[in-house]
């Protein structure tokens, strides 16, 4: 388990390391310097001089990269050009709703996934296999920013049931505890609808070939022989098989979780890293936009390590002491 | 196991079989079908539309709603929904295809070398791979579309360059199979050196997967352009894209409701079109199923 263990981290490290150098060079060797990309169109030429020496834009490229990875590995990612505080506080605030909307829209998304492999594979090929196939794949070809102003149009403009963006109310300081609760859980419907409709074929799809592979193995045939009725099998036989490959799809499922949710945040004005970071884009705020690239990284990064371990934990057959990683 | 019950097994796999082949055909029919409209509608833009997209209206002409005269109605500015949806078709295609075609070629190059090369440019390769699949795709190409000027020519390049990495796990996966296989061996064995082998050889066998994982991504890529168009950062006007299109109408999306919701529409089928064409592929060409994941 530790060399196993140890060897993981150890290039978990690698690749972050790598990932901070692909942002850095990303923004860096881009034509223009950040400065002159419009940020700042108010700075007089005296000005943007100091400014740049502040910044330490007119260091050499190998110092200026050594800084940042060394400010970035204390928790100091700089100062905000537009917002003139440091980077840290921005990502911290916008940290807790992404991770709030992310993860409800992944357990949704999940329970989306297994409802409708377990419906596809009990009844297959039956029109409601069918069925369900086909509205879950044009649910997957969705634009989801489409679909979420079309959800908006539906249920918050046309029926009024919910509200049509935001994360609360304007009036959501002054109710009490309960009030605001349930105010934060009505901004939260539409936005968790969108990304998880928009997702969960891809995990069902999976889940329904794992399901179909299980129902044909010989334990089944074993426990079908021992009289056991069709829906106790495929639950508490087949099911629990099949969600062994779901622990290592949930890794992979966060960045395209992470990805749909910088989507969503735009068009719900989702207080988050995605509205963050598309609002840095365009006010090129490269070291909040540095950041938010790289936070999101890490978090991936440490997404598959979880799924990895889990997976290792999981499934007995994996020894955890060879080096071999999905 | 090891012993697989006759009867009963065989039944399944048949059941299987027989279940996998029809729909399979279907969906490999109604995809080419969705996606041929869609190219030709692409194709003869021109002809097609009723009037110019880019020209204006009158006063009187801004936001009708859908008429015999307009049958999508108009925009903000008075212009026919219905002109700039057949001429927005040519953007979605083209970014659509040139960044598959991108990915693909890049993916294919990655995992062609990576797969038949030395240990140590495997090594090199595959890390490098896993570092930009690690990436949210979405942040990797906003923080460089918004790096520069904003233009469909660099949207499109940076679309498909961040999205090989799949395409280049499956070939290497492949690659790797393909190379303990005996035709390879012995083209290995008569001498032939490993570029003509792999040109000659190694991938001609790999394009059922190729083309399999291109169909799939070319579903992907129009809904990247489409989100880039919708922040601004695509396609810039007087060019048509369905993305820019959607956002045009959201501030109002109450009193006109078909600004948005039509080119939305358009999207959907196209990519719908993309995806059943690729499963059919899957489903006829690599009976294995294996996924190609967006990379």
């Amino acid at each position: 388990m530790f060399p196993w263990l140890a060897r993981r981290l150890l290039s978990s490290l690698l690749m972050i390391v790598l990932l901070m150098t692909m942002v850095f060079a990303v923004v860096r060797l881009a034509p223009g310097d950040p400065l002159e990309a419009g940020v700042v169109e108010t700075v007089e030429s005296r000005d943007r001089e100091l400014l740049r020496q502040r910044l330490g834009l007119d260091e050499p490229l190998a110092d200026q990269y050594l800084r940042w990875v060394a400010g970035s590995l204390r928790g100091d990612w700089g100062t905000s050009l537009r917002q003139q505080r440091p980077v840290v506080d921005i990502v911290r605030e916008a940290a807790g709703p992404t991770l709030l909307l992310s993860l409800t829209a992944w357990l949704l998304h999940l329970v989306l996934a297994v409802a409708a492999a377990v419906v596809m594979a009990a009844r297959r090929g039956s029109t409601l296999d069918h069925l369900v196939g086909g509205v879950g794949l044009v649910l997957l070809s969705l634009p989801g920013f489409w679909l979420g102003l079309m959800l908006t149009l539906l249920f918050a403009r046309q029926l009024g049931w919910l509200p049509a963006g935001g994360m609360h109310g304007a009036d959501a300081a002054l109710l009490p505890a309960g009030a605001r609760l349930l105010d934060l859980l009505r901004h939260l419907v539409l936005p968790t609808l969108t990304l998880a409709l928009g997702s969960f074929m891809a995990t069902a799809r999976y889940t329904r070939a794992a399901l179909d592979e299980a129902l044909g193995q010989d334990f089944i045939l074993a426990a079908r022989a021992r009289g056991i009725g069709e829906r106790r099998l495929l639950w508490r036989h087949a099911l629990p098989h099949a969600l062994l490959p779901l622990v290592t799809l949930a890794g992979l499922q966060l960045p395209q979780l992470l990805g749909g949710a910088v989507v969503i945040e735009v068009v719900f004005g989702w207080p988050g890293l995605g509205r963050v970071a598309v609002e840095a884009i365009g006010a090129r705020d490269y070291p909040v936009v540095m950041a938010v690239t790289l936070l999101s990284a890490v978090l991936v990064t440490a997404g598959s390590l979880l799924a990895d371990l889990g997976y290792r934990r999981a499934d007995p057959r994996v020894g955890l002491s060879d080096g071999v990683t999905p | 196991m090891s012993q697989p019950a006759a009867p009963l097994t065989m039944a399944g796999t048949a059941d299987r079989a027989g279940r996998a082949r029809t729909p399979g055909a279907l969906a490999l029919r109604t995809g080419a079908g969705l996606l041929a409209t869609v190219t030709l509608v692409a194709l003869a833009a021109p002809l097609l539309a009723p009037g110019d997209p880019a020209v204006l209206g009158e006063a009187a002409d801004r936001l009708l709603s859908p008429s015999p005269a307009h049958p999508l109605g108009t925009d903000v500015l008075g212009r026919d929904v219905l002109a700039r949806l057949v001429h927005g078709s040519r953007v979605s295609l083209l970014a659509g295809w040139l960044c598959a075609l991108v990915a693909v070629a890049v993916g294919t190059a990655v995992g062609l070398a990576a797969g038949s090369g030395p240990r140590w440019l495997d090594r090199l390769l595959m890390t490098l791979t896993d570092a930009c699949l690690a990436f949210p795709r979405i942040f990797l190409v906003l923080l460089i579309v918004s790096l520069t000027k904003p233009s469909l020519a660099l949207t499109m390049a940076v679309i498909g360059l961040t999205g090989w990495m799949g395409v280049a796990r499956l070939v290497r996966a492949e690659t790797l199979s393909l190379r303990e296989r005996e035709f390879v061996a012995a083209a290995r064995g008569l001498g032939l050196s490993p570029w003509r082998v792999n040109v000659r050889h190694v991938l001609p066998a790999l394009w059922p997967t190729i083309i399999v994982a291109a169909s799939l991504r070319v579903g992907s890529a129009i809904l990247t352009e489409s989100f880039l168009s919708f922040l601004g950062l695509g396609a810039q006007e007087p060019t048509v894209s369905w993305g820019a299109m959607i956002q045009a109408g959201r501030p109002v999306l109450l009193e006109a409701w078909w600004l948005s919701t039509f080119p939305g529409l358009a999207l959907a089928l196209t990519v719908v079109g993309c995806n059943l064409l690729g499963d059919g592929l899957r489903a006829r060409l690599d009976p294995r199923q294996e996924a190609g994941r967006d990379g």
